[in-house]
């Protein structure tokens, strides 16, 4: 919203300064987004007099002028300048516009310095109309007639001296979207005086030829009144220049003397009008719903095909106008305009909406009407409006025709001056309360209190507890303290799966990970190799082909990241993620991933000899560090049933029973080719949530059983079938004694063709160490022996296998 | 001279002369040794009388402990000139690099969410967390957006597709933290005191602006909190987040549909040579959005707005990360390059606490 100073003392009598008025307006809710002050960009500009203008000794195109300048204002002594000037219309005796050395010129974005042009001294600028921005005109400086009063600051002169004030209005503020309103909120601040405005009722002097009606259906719901008179013998050129001033200067284009007055209507006092053309339509009009179908040439010069039930005001022919948004180019006014017809109707905010939005349409009516009108000021505002076009336009008015009413909006709430101290936290005094909502335009009676007409957004009582609060000045607010929920130390806060959230991804940082986040939504390519894809994660409106649907899971967004990172040179990375993943397009529906992805190599080469290509055993440790530091057991089963984008033969999935904890492995070389990633790549994802919780939750630790018996250390080494997997010959050789056996290692394994030569084909050799730990008596020989052919003995009845000879 | 003497002075010169443990321990031998010369003197002793046997008895002890010790001294001066030899062939290039180790980091986003955690855990704020596909009631209308409102459009709202036949409204990326007040008050009632930080999503991509962001929502209700309460805590957060002596906040009115009052809150801050300060300078920066939960936004979680009230806040985690740590491009926080997450990344044992300050 844009207005100039001007025109809110048109409706604000005040003295204070611009500066005090926009941060009283901020302050109010009304936050000021730019201020142009023409005093600050164009206040060094004067009026000068050009005392002579001689060519320039050494160029043809370039004079030079003896100006007559008054830095000081009109009332001081002159003072003579010396200036080259490159205008044709430079001449002898030519008044024009004149600035200092030293003056920034926003046309050019140069500060003026002294200078020497051509050998030629020159102290200034003669200036050009888009040299002060007011044009495109640059084909010579400005030239002022004779009698422009000498020294005077030309903004002043040229009735330039207005600033515009831009304000953001909040939604719930439609009376901020005319002038009036803020001058309210200013006045109800103290910062001046609102003006009466003298409403009187222009007589009609015959009936109006052109007749509204609303239809039933839009009476009850989208146009509750419609009101409107004819005024004939019209003149309709351009409006007048201070008029036109105002509108240029908040942006808007002067079209005509009755499309501007509809303009300054809409601005100053939030209440848009619409002008047709009584020769270009046929019979009354009628208010009405839309069949479908209906086409409108808009005055934005676009058709407009209209859906069932959207509003339209059609004559007896065709319809003329989109209802509340846009007139109709055809029924529009224009130079030739004789006979006019001013509508002022009230529109309900949530069908102009609708409507709005699906013919995509912004204009300064809808934007109003959507947000609010003030109903009961539809008549008197047609009243002052039929005044304002006979004063620039002459003719003759009608009679108001109008259908329907103005809408009954009235409603009180109870007013309690406490409960304003109690929220906000502030003692206001019970009188200046009052005394707020009655300059605000409420009605106050006993504890009721009744909000004006064109305050929609007033709903309750808390919302009296705003305005009062308001005005009073939050920035006026001193902090108390909030007092602790319970006295002492804070307890903890943290959910046991937000403890673990944290313990993995600084588990994965201090693991040597760097920690992504990525987006939660990718293209619809990757989501699909990943589980995904579907229409229920599908987002309707996507903000580009990359982002279409919820990630099924981290690893496809991590994957891109380390394609893009590879194709800046970062060939090793480690990246992780801890975020949600979507399992459905139902709130809920997502889960907690914590995904680590290696690629390339271990490490830089060095002299050590330390590079290695990751694999998955690099995965699976990281996945079991992190599975360990977020509490999950010890002893986890390890299957093959992994999803398809990893590895068939190198991946696995850790869980506990039918309970997934994670997957780690290697990714298929298929998705690795889709993503553009140059392997190896090995990755794993944890189920964080999926962790079970320990059952007993105590800080004691169970007690430390430390044997002083020597433990001894057996090493076996088996033959088995190459399929045969290391965790099910442990896992044997574990049962074979339960207190005896503390621990079974794998430490070796030997496998390929040399092995097939020495152990025979399809064989490998897998080499175990297993601690034993007595308890009560020290072992003999004769013991060991027992144990050990007790675990043979298991291994080979689980495995097949046998003892390498 | 007595032999013994001469004795003395034989193996002394022996033992100092020895070149190696092998020669030290001929010595020995021959000196103390079974068949060694002072062995064999001690021998003598038995034929002496019981006065010479004192008098020489007590000089052989003395010069056998004396030849011994020198013995053990020689041997141990010997070691450690062989240790000393071998270390000098030992020498390697320490100016190598040492053997590579990968250097993890946390995001900022997550050192930030933690930061927070520690801030408002201390104030008595639990961390609530809730869905990032909400339905339109807990997005909208629950927090005083009813379908026709205005602010809808102003939300940039990213819609889920409905299937065919599904008349329900479509499901909504939240737009904000805010619907996580409903569902926290939903599930615990009043009082309540949460934060609730985590994913948003606009419709909008430029220079400022990334289609996902953060937010933290805050919530405190009780039976007498007063937006004075509200400017206090943002206070004592900004200060303590900000890791400034002092700070100064200021309130404007505003218009928030589940809030009322609403207060958009600046803070004091400089911009001298690119560098922002808080808490000092003449400008204002404008850090969040606040006010005291509307009465419908109480009544629509399922709390009595007679009994209760209480304020709210919401403050974008991703500006306040780039304010305190100086990042310049919000973009750059869902890239991913590696460069980026190494600058500004942390590490993983600088976990924020109040007790040694939020950052190192």
């Amino acid at each position: 919203m844009k207005f100039t100073l001007s025109w809110l003392k048109d409706h604000l009598e005040t003295e204070a300064p611009l500066d005090e008025i926009a941060t009283a307006l901020t302050d109010l809710g009304h936050e000021v987004e730019g201020i142009d002050d023409p005093a600050r960009t164009l206040g060094a500009f004067r009026i000068c007099r050009v005392i002579e203008a001689q060519p320039h000794p050494n160029a043809d195109r370039l004079r030079l002028c003896r100006v007559e300048t008054w830095p000081k204002g009109p009332d001081a002594p002159s003072e003579e300048v010396q200036v080259v000037c490159g205008a044709p219309n430079a001449r002898t005796g030519l008044i024009g516009v004149f600035a200092p050395v030293g003056t920034h010129v926003p046309g050019t974005g140069v500060d003026l310095k002294p200078g020497v042009i051509r050998g030629v001294e020159s102290n200034g600028m003669l200036c050009s109309e888009r040299e002060l921005m007011l044009s495109d005109d640059h084909n010579g400086i400005i030239d002022l007639p004779e009698d422009a009063p000498l020294g005077a600051r030309f903004i002043d002169w040229r009735g330039l001296n207005d600033p515009v004030i831009e304000v953001k209005i909040t939604p719930n503020r439609p009376d901020g979207l005319g002038v009036r309103g803020l001058a309210r909120d200013l006045a109800a601040r103290g910062l001046g005086r609102l003006k009466p405005m003298a409403i009187e009722p222009v007589a009609g002097r015959f009936p109006s030829p052109v007749g509204v009606a609303i239809s039933d259906e839009l009476k009850a719901r989208g146009c509750p009144l419609f009101a409107g008179r004819t005024i004939r013998g019209v003149k309709n050129g351009p409006s007048p220049e201070w008029l036109q001033t105002r509108l240029k200067a908040i942006g808007l284009r002067p079209i005509s003397a009755l499309v501007d007055i509809t303009n300054f209507f809409t601005i100053g006092l939030n209440r848009p009008l619409h002008v047709f053309d009584v020769a270009k339509i046929r019979g009354g009009l009628r208010i009405h719903a839309a069949t479908g179908g209906e086409e409108l040439l808009a005055l934005d010069g676009k058709t407009y095909t209209l859906r069932a039930g959207q509003m339209l005001i059609s004559d007896d022919e065709q319809p003329e106008s989109l209802a509340g948004i846009m007139g109709g180019e055809l029924s529009g006014c224009t130079e030739d305009t004789t006979e006019v017809f001013l509508e002022s109707a009230y529109w309900d905010p949530i069908t102009i909406a609708a409507t709005g939005r699906a013919l995509k349409i912004n204009s300064d009516a809808r934007y109003r009407f959507e947000r609010g009108v003030d109903p009961a000021f539809t008549l008197p505002g047609l009243e002052l409006a039929t005044r304002m076009i006979l004063d620039l336009c002459g003719g003759e008015p009608s009679e108001v025709v109008m259908d329907g009413a103005v809408p009954d909006t009235s409603r009180a709430y109870r007013f309690d001056p406490r409960r304003v101290v109690s929220l906000v936290g502030m003692d206001i005094p019970e009188a200046e309360q009052r005394a707020t909502l009655e300059a605000l335009g409420f009605t106050l009676a006993g504890e009721m209190v009744t909000p004006p007409s064109w305050r929609p957004d007033v709903q309750g009582e808390a919302d009296l507890v705003e305005e009062i609060a308001r005005v009073a000045s939050l920035t006026k607010l001193e902090g108390k303290p909030l007092p602790r929920a319970q006295a002492g130390v804070p307890k903890p806060i943290l959910t046991p799966v937000q403890v673990r959230e944290q313990a993995a991804r600084r588990t994965l940082a201090a693991l040597g990970y760097n920690e992504c986040v990525t987006y939660s939504f990718i293209d619809e390519g990757a989501a699909t190799l990943f589980g995904g894809g579907s229409d229920a994660v599908r987002v309707e409106n996507p903000i580009s082909s990359e982002m279409t649907h919820l990630r099924p899971d981290l690893l496809p967004g991590l994957l891109r990241a380390a394609a893009r990172n590879q194709a800046r040179g970062f060939m090793d990375l480690a990246l992780c993620e801890i975020g949600p993943a979507f399992h459905g397009g139902e709130p809920g529906e997502q889960h907690l991933q914590a995904t680590g992805l290696l690629v390339g190599a271990s490490a830089p080469r060095d002299p050590f000899g330390s590079r290695r290509p990751v694999d998955v055993y690099d995965a699976k440790a990281d996945a079991e560090a992190v599975l360990a530091a977020i509490g999950a057991p010890a002893k986890m089963q390890i299957t093959r049933k992994v999803a398809g984008w990893w590895h068939p033969g190198r991946s696995g999935v850790i869980g506990l029973g039918p309970n997934v904890l994670a997957t780690f492995g290697e990714l298929h070389p298929k998705i690795l080719r889709e993503m553009d990633v140059k392997g190896p790549a090995v990755a794993f994802t944890i189920l964080v949530a999926n962790v079970p919780l320990p059952k007993i939750k105590t800080p004691t630790r169970p007690a430390l059983r430390q044997a002083d018996l020597q433990a001894v250390e057996r090493d076996f080494a088996f033959v088995v079938d190459q399929g045969v997997e290391a965790l099910a010959l442990v896992n044997a050789a574990q049962g074979a004694d339960k207190t005896l056996i503390d621990s079974v290692r794998v430490f070796d394994q030997f496998t390929g063709d040399k092995a097939e030569a020495q152990m025979g084909p399809g064989k490998k050799s897998l080499a175990i160490s297993v601690r034993l730990q007595p308890t009560d008596k020290t072992l003999t020989d004769k013991d060991i022996e027992a144990v050990s052919a007790k675990i043979i003995e298991k291994v080979a009845k689980a495995t097949g296998a046998t003892l390498r000879g | 001279m007595t032999a013994l003497d001469t004795l003395r002075g034989k193996y002394i010169e022996a033992i100092a002369a020895a070149a190696d443990e092998a020669a030290l321990e001929d010595v020995r031998l021959a000196a103390l040794g079974k068949k060694g010369e002072i062995s064999l003197k001690m021998r003598e002793l038995g034929q002496m009388s019981p006065e010479e046997r004192q008098t020489v008895g007590a000089a052989l002890n003395r010069l056998r402990d004396e030849l011994d010790a020198s013995l053990r001294a020689r041997k141990a001066g010997l070691a450690d000139a062989a240790l000393d030899a071998r270390l000098k062939t030992e020498w390697l290039d320490v100016t190598l690099p040492g053997r590579p180790r990968r250097m993890g980091t946390i995001h900022p986003v997550s050192q930030v969410m933690a930061e927070l955690t520690a801030i408002f855990a201390d104030m008595g704020f639990a961390v609530a967390e809730g869905p990032q596909v909400e339905s339109d009631w807990f997005n909208f209308d629950a927090l005083n957006i009813p379908p026709e409102h205005p602010a809808r459009q102003e939300h940039d709202t990213f819609f889920m597709a409905r299937a065919p036949g599904d008349a329900r409204p479509p499901h909504v990326l939240r737009t904000h933290t805010s619907p996580v007040q409903i569902r926290a008050m939903q599930a615990q009632g009043a009082p309540i005191r949460v934060i609730a930080p985590g994913r948003v999503y606009r419709m909008d991509m430029d220079q400022t602006h990334t289609p996902m962001f953060h937010q933290v929502e805050g919530l405190a209700i009780d039976r007498d909190i007063s937006m004075a309460n509200l400017k206090w805590v943002l206070e004592e957060f900004c200060r303590a987040f900000f890791e400034v002596p002092s700070v100064e906040l200021r309130f404007r009115a505003s218009h928030f549909p589940f809030t009322e009052p609403s207060a958009e809150v600046d803070i004091r801050c400089s911009w001298e040579g690119g560098q922002l300060k808080i808490g000092e300078g003449d400008g204002w920066l404008e850090i969040l959005g606040s006010g005291m939960v509307h009465p419908k936004v109480l009544a629509a979680a399922g709390v009595n707005p007679d009994e209760w009230q209480g304020f709210a806040f919401g403050m974008g985690i991703d500006r306040i990360a780039m304010l305190k740590y100086g990042i310049p491009d919000l973009r750059a926080f869902f890239e991913s390059d590696l460069r980026w997450l190494r600058h500004y990344g942390f590490a993983a044992l600088d976990m924020p606490d109040l007790a040694g300050g939020l950052s190192r």
